[in-house]
């Protein structure tokens, strides 16, 4: 449950004129709302304290503007036998998203929230719903759950669109896409998006898709069909008829199977091992590449303790056996703090990074900056300890 | 009840500090059981209880704009009761327990909720879960025995002021959101310093509960009665708001008061709590310190299943629907280490608690020492007692203890 694989994104150079969406909830909220408007919605937060306004709608339209963003699932099919592409309708303040972005999903599995990153592997659809393509990773909590447990009418919290590994606009005159597993996904958005226009777009694309096996390939047809229909030039390799790619081999690598590569601006997704052998086969070569990585989350070794840090400044060394409230205490910060035995929850503070260890049982609590709940995973500090360096949030 | 330390048989002098751990890990393989098990069912579970319960408050808002109308004052006012009933109950007191903070789900989280009554979560978080759950039933460090306004325990001293404490009770009982808001709040002893010399903290606090007060009278007392001009219905809707508060407070404060004050509830004396209590006596503690009120699962519901009080105080970060399904294993362990599982019908274990109020209310000793034949010569000792200071009060005391313990080994023997 902790060695779970999950993909995280960071991309590497800049392509983007996407602008930062802003939600629409935080609009919303800012201060002294003037007008009649807002003087009702006062009166009708006033008349239902200690609640606000949103917590009675909420009960009855979730998705509506001004509800903190949210989607419903209104379709989950199957692509291969371990994944599948979940179709979301998204609340009234669903800002849009270029198609190469992915969005964070919050999902509830066996009633604990959890978030997780996916691409978006539409370009904006005409019926205005988001869908995501997810593979089942063996262990994987949320995608475990999003392809094999989820379905129509649940609810998934959502956050704006975010990253970088977009298409330059205007495009250019040809592309090299490389992809494996599920790192197709966010391009399969952005084939489709190109795609569905009524004009098509004139670019020489050519897509290298690298899967360990012919029947695991998400998107495998659709992706003939695009090279059938003149769109791409489709180079399909499976580990298991192939061999490994080996990037860089003169004879059977990369350029062998795209010989005007240098011509060609290059995007990549996939596992790092894949990434790392395409930065430096692209750096030597002199050649721009954008890529987007899906990373596992390593974790430590959760009886060994870590680096605690806190927002406020100061961090300490903590081992495995110390109450992160009492790291925290001989470390100077000003700790909020309780009964000190696991029972009052007063002292309870956002995890933002790392992972920590109830001392009680061994449970292990991780929060991945980017993946986990953005606001953080608030813990009770006086019976977790470190398990690896951690940070937590005391300023809020 | 006398402190445990100070009974002729103290109920745990059978059990040796191994047993004690023992019984600890007992109770910890229970909590870890239901920690496995908690999931899809559990969240979809309190989900449901909000979902009901915000349909029904609106539902018997909405009936009583017309509640000029006799029938609908009365469905919106029993509405609006059982609404706040589990506001405060089922969900309020067990969302601030952090029983659903596994969930991960800042909408349904012990840090950001906040209830229908008086108190502030914040204040109330303070001297419930990290007070009363910490030190429970320790004579003078508990607060919740009495509230600092009774005596529930013959081990605190008589002073005149209890005379009146079945009325104090009652009162209590009526306006029990606003008790609770003091009570949290420490006026009683906050008030006795001079006003300079008060806290921050306590100016602060004060002012965030008069803050809360504010709104929750604006709420009921001022917007929801002016949404009944049209119909006619001011009055009706501002009677059953009065009401459903009432009804609400009653309930709880009975509820509560059957936690730790019916007869065979043990306490502790300060003293024989030891600085670092070993998990296994905290345990011990919290078994002998609650009481349970059996009956309907619909019981079960309204009471916030408190009345698994003490399945709650062994584990209050348990979600609260999963109590009576651990109730049978916590009873086993009782019966292993050979303790006493204290239980009874609310009219029973209400009965009971006031029993003891009333009692109480009366110097130890007084009770067992007056007859028909001596009662005018003790209504003056009483007199006396409550009027001539300290130090008669203390003689008196010492001398009716001294009669009623020479009554029993004459009546035994």
């Amino acid at each position: 449950m902790t060695t779970t694989a999950v993909p995280r994104r960071a991309a590497i150079t800049a392509a983007s004129t996407v602008k930062p969406p802003v939600s629409a909830r935080q609009a919303a909220t800012t201060p002294a709302r003037p007008g009649l408007r807002g003087r009702v919605r006062r009166l009708a937060d006033a008349a239902v304290t200690p609640l606000e306004l949103d917590d009675v709608l909420d009960v009855f339209h979730p998705l509506r503007a001004g509800a903190p963003l949210r989607g419903r699932i209104v379709e989950v099919c199957a692509e291969t036998e371990d994944s599948a592409t979940i179709v979301i309708k998204p609340g009234k303040d669903w800002s849009g998203h270029v198609p190469g972005q992915y969005v964070r999903v919050g999902a509830e599995v066996d009633g604990v929230r959890l978030w997780r990153t996916y691409s978006l592997t539409h370009g904006p659809r005409r019926d205005g719903c988001l869908s995501i393509t997810v593979k089942a990773i063996p262990g994987g909590l949320v995608s475990q759950h999003l392809v094999h447990s989820a379905r129509p009418g649940q609810m998934l919290q959502l956050a704006p669109a975010q990253g970088d590994f977009v298409l330059p606009d205007p495009l250019p005159a040809k592309l090299l896409l490389v992809t494996a597993g599920s790192g197709i996904t966010p391009v399969i958005g952005m084939l489709r998006n190109l795609y569905s226009r009524a004009t098509t777009p004139a670019t020489d694309i050519v897509l290298v898709h690298v899967n360990a096996s012919e029947s695991s390939a998400i998107f495998r047809d659709e992706l003939r069909e695009h090279a059938e229909a003149g769109h791409i030039t489709l180079v399909e390799r499976y580990d298991d008829r192939d061999g490994l790619l080996d990037v860089a081999h003169p004879v059977t690598g990369l350029a062998s199977l795209v010989p005007d590569l240098d011509d060609r601006l290059a995007y990549a997704c996939g596992p790092a091992g894949l990434l790392d052998a395409l930065e430096s086969f692209h750096a030597e070569r002199g050649l721009a590449l954008t890529t987007e990585r899906f990373r596992p989350v390593v974790l430590g070794d959760a009886g060994a303790g870590g680096t605690v840090t806190f927002t406020s400044g100061p961090s300490a060394e903590a081992d495995g056996e110390t109450p992160l409230l009492d790291a925290g205490e001989s470390a100077g910060v000003l700790m909020p703090s309780g009964c000190r035995i696991g029972v009052c929850f007063g002292c309870v503070l956002p995890l933002k990074q790392g992972a920590v260890r109830d001392l009680r049982n061994g449970a292990i609590t991780q929060a991945v900056p980017g993946e986990t709940a953005p606001e953080g995973i608030p813990i009770q500090t006086c019976i977790n300890a470190a398990a690896g360096d951690c940070s937590l949030d005391d300023a809020g | 009840m006398t402190v445990i330390t100070k009974q002729d048989t103290n109920p745990t002098s059978h059990l040796t500090p191994e047993n004690i751990e023992q019984l600890g890990r007992d109770l910890d393989a229970i909590r870890q059981s239901v920690l496995d098990a908690r999931g899809e069912k559990d969240a979809a579970y309190i989900r449901k209880v909000v979902d009901v319960q915000r349909k029904l408050e609106l539902g018997s808002r909405a009936v009583l704009t017309v509640s000029i109308l006799p029938p609908a004052w009365i469905a919106g006012t029993i509405g609006l009761s059982i609404a706040k009933i589990l506001e405060n109950m089922e969900i309020g007191h067990n969302v601030m327990h952090g029983q659903w903070d596994w969930m991960r789900d800042p909408k349904i989280h012990s840090t950001t909720w906040e209830w229908d009554n008086a108190s502030t979560a914040e204040a109330w978080k303070h001297s419930h879960n990290e007070v009363h759950h910490t030190y429970t039933n320790i004579v003078g460090k508990d607060n919740d025995l009495g509230y600092g306004i009774m005596r529930v325990d013959e081990d605190q001293r008589w002073a005149p002021f209890h005379l009146g404490q079945p009325l104090w009770n009652f009162i209590n009982a009526c306006f029990f959101e606003y008790g609770i808001a003091a009570y949290d709040l420490e006026l009683g002893k906050n008030l006795s310093i001079p006003k300079e010399k008060r806290s921050e903290k306590f100016q602060s606090d004060l002012k965030k509960t008069f803050a809360k007060i504010r709104r929750q009278a604006k709420k009921d007392y001022l917007i929801h009665p002016a949404l009944g001009l049209p119909t006619g219905s001011v009055v009706p809707i501002l009677a059953a708001n009065f009401t459903a508060n009432l009804v609400r407070n009653l309930w709880s404060h009975s509820v509560i008061m059957c936690g730790h004050f019916p007869e065979g509830v043990e306490t502790f004396e300060k003293k024989s709590i030891p600085d670092n209590e070993t998990r296994g006596e905290w345990y011990l503690r919290q078994m002998l310190g609650s009481a349970n009120i059996s009956g309907s699962k619909a019981m079960h519901l309204m009471t916030g299943n408190l009345s698994h009080q003490i399945e709650h105080h062994l584990f209050p970060d348990l979600p609260s629907s999963r109590y009576a399904e651990i109730a049978p294993q916590v009873k086993a362990v009782f019966e292993t280490y050979g303790l006493s599982y204290v239980e009874g019908s609310l009219p029973k274990q209400v009965y009971s608690a006031w029993h003891k109020v009333v009692r109480l209310s009366l110097p130890n000793g007084f009770l067992a020492t007056t007859t028909a034949k001596n009662a005018p010569q003790q209504a003056k000792l009483l007199w006396a007692m409550s009027t001539k200071g300290k130090r008669v009060r203390r003689a008196a005391q010492a001398r009716l203890e001294q009669t009623a313990r020479r009554q029993k080994a004459s009546s035994a023997a």
